[in-house]
């Protein structure tokens, strides 16, 4: 049983060190780059240049999509596209160095159905897509790297999906206890 | 000195290499301590798992001080890096909804890149979702542009709206941190009755 247990034991790094290493690449990066980290910014990228590919013109009237488009570069050609394109790498070392890379699955509470855990991945998903946008980024550009540079907005942000999510988890325990 | 680059130390043509290896650190350091799995994150607003809390307040605390030493020793020009700008209503409002996402979808963004990594579809759903998200609000974007640009407060610093010098701010956040991990701790070890604890 307990040889069971141990296998089965997911080798997480000690949550404070994890801490640790984020606070100094969050430093390095600042010191490096002079601003810090970012997600949300990727996939907003990748939606401006779909758009743009799609219909040009569409793209250039919009008031949104013609703030990031410009004549020579890609939209892609963007910073956080590059560093998101590391954080898949970064995931993929650490899972094959920690042994969970594993066939697809979805991963939901054992009182829940597949389905309905896909179901609240989506639209989780677009309400997070949606809200990044107007809280002008995401956990990591604006709640962390934010608040770590003392920044008001990152520490309102920060608050604010945290707050949000202890004041409704009532509502949503059944998809997750 | 620093920062490097719009100090002009390092040239723009490393800007993307360092980008991706800057990165690769970030989903490395996520994925390793277990924010690839949504059950870990949610855990934080039920109390079984407070994983996200440590790692989050940690990795504040530790940048907090750790920039002001670098001001200090004069290795950082603190005015000049970016300071993210507070839009007071439309950053609330952002916030609230994706907390909403959050406690629905289980992920944030730079998660859910993680748990795609190691095979969860769930992730990918996630993030199919992130696009699908962003791309309803350009396309919306006309209908409240007014709303997105109001609440325009420049970039204040929380030493310029509180009037609290930054050395006093970080110290609060530590120490705002520590009783966390030891008030959660206790919370936690209720909640899941046989836990471990943590090792170094």
């Amino acid at each position: 049983m307990k040889k069971h247990k141990i296998k089965n034991y997911p080798h997480y790094i000690n949550p404070y060190f994890g801490g640790l290493l984020l606070g100094i690449l969050i430093i390095v990066t600042v010191y490096i780059t002079g601003r810090g980290l970012g997600a949300s910014g990727a996939v907003k990228s990748a939606v401006v240049t779909s758009v743009d590919v799609v219909s040009s013109s569409h793209a250039e009237e919009s008031a949104f999509y013609s703030k990031f488009i410009s004549d020579d570069h890609s939209p892609m050609y963007n910073w956080l596209v590059f560093e998101s394109i590391g954080i898949f790498i970064g995931g993929l070392l650490s899972g094959a160095i920690f042994g969970r890379i594993k066939k697809f699955r979805v991963e939901h509470s054992p009182k829940i159905t597949s389905k309905t855990r896909l179901i609240g991945a989506a639209v989780g998903g677009i309400l997070f897509g949606f809200g990044s946008q107007f809280g002008r980024g995401c956990t990591s550009g604006a709640a962390l790297s934010g608040t770590a540079t003392f920044s008001f907005g990152g520490m309102i942000v920060m608050f604010g999906i945290f707050g949000t999510g202890y004041a409704v988890a009532y509502f949503f325990r059944k998809l997750w206890i | 000195m620093g920062p490097l680059i719009p100090n002009g130390i390092l040239t723009g043509n490393w800007d993307f290499v360092i980008a991706l290896l800057l990165g690769i650190a970030f989903g490395f350091v996520l994925e390793a301590s277990g924010f690839s799995s949504s059950r870990n994150l949610a855990g934080v607003f039920y109390g079984y798992n407070f994983v996200v809390l440590r790692v989050f307040f940690t990795a504040v605390i530790v940048a907090m001080v750790g920039l002001l030493y670098f001001d200090y020793f004069g290795w950082l020009e603190m005015d000049k890096i970016f300071i993210l700008p507070t839009y007071l209503t439309p950053m609330i409002t952002g916030s609230v909804v994706m907390g909403f996402g959050f406690i629905i979808g289980g992920f944030c963004p730079g998660t859910s890149y993680t748990a795609i990594a190691i095979g969860k579809l769930d992730a990918l759903v996630f993030t199919g979702g992130l696009f699908l998200g962003i791309f309803l609000f350009s396309e919306a974007f006309p209908l409240f542009q007014d709303f997105y640009y109001s609440g325009d407060m420049g970039s204040p610093t929380i030493t310029d709206m509180l009037g609290i010098s930054a050395q006093w701010i970080a110290f609060a956040f530590v120490v705002i941190a520590l009783a966390a991990f030891w008030i959660t701790w206790i919370i936690e070890k209720r909640v899941r009755k046989n836990i471990t604890p943590y090792k170094f």
